[in-house]
């Protein structure tokens, strides 16, 4: 079973549309993961109903009990986050700033804080309009991403992957280059890179290429509205030559998208567009890399 | 005033609305910008500036003095992160893993941990066109973004008076970058697409503003490409909508060199127009 991580390093590249796409095209041998739990869309255009779902845990948070608390006031002085503050004549603790280091329970004098398990997000495992599991999650408002949710998400769509007798888990990565985008990237076997030619694009596909070099994982590059600047969209090409990454496809700029998406639909589903061939391509290119 | 600038997900326009905005008002005001999404700072690509110094920005790690450690263990039973760790003969510091809350170093009884900065990234100040511009960058390898958040929103304090108006161009999502980043606001301003991905990632952000506590309001970007799921669910929960940026290649173009979008597309300033004179409503009391 090989895992494919899709990724962009910033939103707004047409990163899930184009996963959506491949998860429709590859629906009979793969499961899906979003690993975009800040901000996951993928159900959007997957429609999944969840076969079974479950909350998730992950760290502590401080908790006073007022009947016990002598008022002495050491908790707020040892807490580095300012999560303390003595308010109406009492130390209570503000959660969306507790970090759940537990130093306050250690030191409180008469046993008054406790700490206690964080509920942060829900995660489900989900049959998709194409028939496709899909493993999703939902993380709660201010909840730290400390990467443990995604990773949760990663292994139970491998464990359906490997229970269901599938060849891929198509995974929808997370933004940016901290914790998230790690747990995403990590066991990967390749790295889609979706990127588009703006000077923001270009920036940030090298930032987060970095990570994946690190990880060495072999890495493709599918590049969205490929002719809205031929400049940068030649420098990206370079830089993938540069870099030994895959040129996997330049995909037109076309509101096509957007269409697809107003009806619920991916790219490949509707037709009149260019875009629906290139990625079917797309497709069989990656399954030839991994040699299937 | 300070002025959060946000999005349930990337690329729906913070940039783009945070630097077309700066420029704009500081025709009139006094005016800073910020770049808080510290993973991938892009603001600066949109805006020439001239630097005007850069700081290397640190946070406190624990760092193990065996001369005077006794082996004990107390540090290993006190970090809830298994940030360190006793090994044999040896203590352990894994940096990426602390939070830097103190309790090893504090609570070790030979003094063998005492905390001392390790580098996270840099931080930047320029001269833009009419305003200042500060940026953060995390150094790849870093993992926690909330540290140089916070360091940065310090920093922008302790230089601009309550006199000019701070611009903060936040981190997408609603974890805790993205709470760090407008806990302190007065106003967020939420700009999404008139889309199904940008209704549900708007209706994230909605309800973290709401959590917060803030007054807020929404921008739509790239207005006439969809439909009116988001116009129809802001008015269903009487949320304004100050401004709707018209859709056209040419603005897509204008983005993708980095180049401003107000002063090529007149429609486009007459929106930032709604924009500047809600933050000055809400500067002069409220209700505008
Ligand atoms: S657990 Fe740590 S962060 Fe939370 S309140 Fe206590 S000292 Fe502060
Ligand atoms: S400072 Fe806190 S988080 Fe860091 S190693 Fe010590 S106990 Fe762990």
């Amino acid at each position: 079973m090989k895992e494919i991580v899709v990724i962009s390093g910033k939103g707004g590249t047409g990163k899930t549309s184009i996963t959506a796409s491949l998860a429709y095209l590859g629906a009979d041998s793969m499961v899906i993961a979003d690993c975009d739990v800040d901000a996951a869309d993928m159900h959007l255009l997957m429609r999944p109903e969840a076969v079974s779902s479950e909350g998730f845990t992950s760290g502590v948070l401080a908790v006073i009990d007022q009947s016990r608390c002598i008022g002495c006031g050491r908790c707020a002085q040892a807490c580095r986050y300012d999560a303390i503050p003595y308010r109406d004549g009492q130390y209570t603790v503000t959660p969306l700033d507790c970090e759940g280091c537990g130093y306050c329970a250690r030191i409180c004098p008469v046993g008054a804080i406790s700490m206690v398990d964080q509920l942060v997000g829900e995660w489900y495992l989900s049959t998709t309009r194409t028939g496709a599991s899909m493993v999703h999650a939902r993380l709660g408002i201010g909840a730290e991403n400390s990467g443990k949710l995604v990773a949760k998400v990663k292994n139970e769509a491998k464990q359906a992957a490997q229970e269901q007798g599938k060849q891929y888990v198509l995974v929808d990565g997370s933004p940016g280059i901290g914790c998230p985008v790690v747990s995403s990237l990590s066991g990967a076997d390749f790295v889609v890179l979706v990127t588009e030619p703006t000077v923001s694009g270009l920036h940030d596909l090298q930032r987060v290429y970095q990570l994946v070099k690190r990880f060495q994982i072999p890495a493709g590059c599918i590049i969205n509205k490929a002719d809205l600047n031929g400049e940068v969209a030649a420098q990206i090409h370079d830089f993938l030559k540069n870099e030994q990454i895959v040129h996997i496809a330049d995909l037109p700029y076309d509101e096509a998208f957007t269409r697809a998406m107003l009806e619920g639909k991916t790219i490949v589903e509707v037709s009149d567009n260019p875009i629906g061939e290139a990625l079917s391509d797309s497709w069989l290119q990656i399954q030839t890399i991994l040699g299937e | 005033m300070k002025v959060a600038i946000a999005s349930g997900k990337g690329g729906t326009g913070k940039t783009t609305l945070s630097t077309n905005l700066a420029s704009y008002l500081a025709q009139d005001h006094a005016i800073v910008l910020t770049d808080l999404d510290v993973e991938e700072p892009n603001s600066g690509l949109f805006i020439e500036k001239t630097l005007k110094y850069e700081q290397k920005r640190s946070r406190m790690v624990p760092v193990w003095e065996s001369s005077t450690c006794t082996l004990c263990g107390r540090c290993q039973q006190v970090c809830n992160f298994h940030a360190v760790i006793k090994l044999g003969r040896e203590i352990m510091v894994f940096p990426e893993l602390c939070h830097g809350c103190y309790a090893c170093s504090e609570l070790c009884p030979h003094n063998a941990l005492p905390m001392q900065p390790t580098p996270m990234g840099t931080l930047t100040a320029s001269a833009a066109g009419g305003f200042d511009f500060i940026e953060s960058r995390l150094d790849v390898g870093q993992e926690q973004a909330v540290p140089l958040i916070a360091q940065t929103l310090a920093h922008v304090d302790e230089h601009y008076g309550d006199e000019v108006i701070k611009l903060y161009d936040c981190p997408p999502g609603t974890s805790c970058p993205v709470i760090e980043s407008i806990k302190d606001a007065d106003i967020v301003i939420l700009i999404t697409e008139p889309t199904p991905f940008g209704l549900h990632d708007l209706s994230l952000a909605v309800e973290t503003a709401r959590k917060l506590g803030k007054e807020f309001a929404v921008v739509i970007n790239r207005h006439g490409i969809g439909d009116d799921g988001v116009a129809e669910y802001c008015s269903r929960e009487g949320i304004k909508v100050l401004a709707k940026i018209p859709n056209s290649r040419k603005a897509a173009e204008l983005y993708s060199n980095g180049e401003l979008m107000y002063p090529h597309i007149p429609e486009i300033a007459q929106q930032l127009e709604q924009v500047s004179q809600y933050i000055m409503g809400q500067m002069n009391g409220g209700e505008a």
